[in-house]
């Protein structure tokens, strides 16, 4: 890791002023994406900006018929949260289903979204549920966010401070994981609201999460597992690499989105 | 440099450290615990694991400046008096290790599963939760047994023999 100099915010607007001021500064959030990444001497920032003490971004409260989670909390606290597995059991399921319980402990919401890895599980989850992620500039609905490998609608001097969930009435996620990385090969997640039905895909897309139009019409017409069976994704447009073919993936969009729609139906 | 301050198995430590020292390098190499490993070094095998604030972490993947005012544990806080953790006795009586190397952190991520999940744990879930630990002697069969009578041991139950 190269030298860096080292700034811990105390509050997220003090964070926010550091990211603009700082030559080529980087926020550390949970730091288990950035640091492997400074590691390997992939990035080297001038100036890290640690969150860790800002408790302004840290927590989950439901707000009307939706739920909200500070960007600094981690994958623990939404996995084990009462009142998340109360009324998005899904989403507490997709969190518990990140890494393993050392890096769950340290790995946050935020810096999951704002790095957007193609192969992580939150953008599924996101772009599913229909999320807006609040920056401290603006607003920006998940399906805007999401602009392809490792990138964002991020823009100079901006940080995710809290993502806000719509209650789905069903929501579930499944992966296939990568046997060595446990990342996500595929996965499927899956929100019913009313009459709407959203169906995102993580893991497969050759530029991130992408949502699977013919599912949900499927989906919308008749929530159930049959509705999918008969659906096959396309494989264009999907990766295809050392771990499993573009056919391959395409073949795991199916499976894993009946899982998915199973899972969501089971109670 | 800057200075980092912590409390590490219940003393008060503190140094001068560069930006980027990782907590297990400040343990190692400030500190001289070397009881904490450095396996992969991609936070991946959890030969590093350390408690952090009473949680399971890879230390190889923190900065030790992000531990400021932290409380810290590692393996050589477990033992009192000569006398061993029951986590680390059982992984003794079942012969949960082979080279050893793995251990610190397996005992380390075992308390923890203790500490979130109780003492009456099932092989199943053990070996779900010891995901992030990598050992490439034992097959982690007597990690699991043991794992399950050092988790029964420190709920005040006696520890089961091993099966000779």
């Amino acid at each position: 890791m190269y030298e860096f100099k080292y700034h811990r915010a105390t509050s997220a607007r003090q964070a926010a002023n550091l990211l603009v001021k700082a030559d080529d500064a980087k926020l550390l959030a949970g730091g288990h994406t950035l640091l492997p990444t400074m590691k390997q001497r992939l990035a080297s920032p001038a100036n890290i900006i640690d969150l860790g003490k800002v408790a302004e971004l840290k927590g989950i409260e439901i707000k009307g018929k939706t739920i909200v989670i500070g960007a600094m909390t981690t994958h623990a606290e939404v996995a084990n949260s009462a009142a998340v597995q109360a009324h998005l059991p899904g989403l507490a399921a997709l969190a518990e289903g990140i890494g393993d319980p050392q890096v769950r402990h340290k790995g946050t919401i935020g810096g999951s979204v704002a790095n957007n890895d193609p192969s992580a599980d939150y953008p599924a989850g996101l772009v599913a549920l229909g999320a807006t992620i609040v920056t401290n500039k603006r607003k920006i609905a998940a399906d805007d966010f999401f602009q392809g490998m490792f990138a964002t609608a991020l823009g100079e001097g901006e940080m995710i401070v809290k993502i806000i969930f719509p209650i789905a009435s069903r929501f579930a996620y499944a992966k296939f994981p990568n046997p060595a990385s446990r990342y996500a090969l595929v996965g499927v997640a899956v929100a019913r609201k009313g009459a709407s039905v959203r169906v995102a895909v993580t893991g497969a897309g050759e530029n991130g999460v992408f949502r699977w139009a013919d599912a949900e019409k499927a989906l919308g017409a008749k929530f159930s597992a049959k509705s999918v069976e008969a659906l096959k994704a396309s494989a264009k447009g999907l990766n295809g690499d050392m771990h499993a073919s573009a056919d391959y993936r395409a073949h795991l969009i199916g499976v894993m989105a009946k899982r998915a729609v199973m899972a969501a139906t089971a109670k | 440099m800057a200075t980092v301050s912590m409390t590490v198995n219940g003393k008060a430590v503190s140094g001068n450290v560069e930006p980027r020292t990782l907590l297990v390098q400040f343990l190692r190499e400030n500190l001289r615990l070397t009881g904490t490993h450095v396996g992969c070094d991609t936070s991946q095998c959890g030969a590093c694991v350390v408690h952090v604030d009473g949680k399971a972490v890879k230390s190889c993947t923190l900065l030790a400046l992000s531990c400021d005012g932290s409380d810290v544990v590692t393996i050589e806080g477990l033992a009192h008096d000569g006398k061993l953790h029951p986590m680390q006795e059982a992984f003794r009586e079942h012969h949960g290790l082979q080279c050893g190397y793995c251990t610190p952190g397996m005992i380390m991520s075992a308390i923890d599963i203790v500490n979130r999940k109780g003492n009456a744990l099932d092989e199943h879930t053990i070996r779900e939760e010891l995901e992030g630990n990598i050992c490439r002697c034992t097959g982690y069969h007597n990690i699991v047994k043991a794992v399950e009578a050092g988790a029964a041991a420190m709920g005040g139950k006696a520890m089961p023999m091993a099966a000779e």
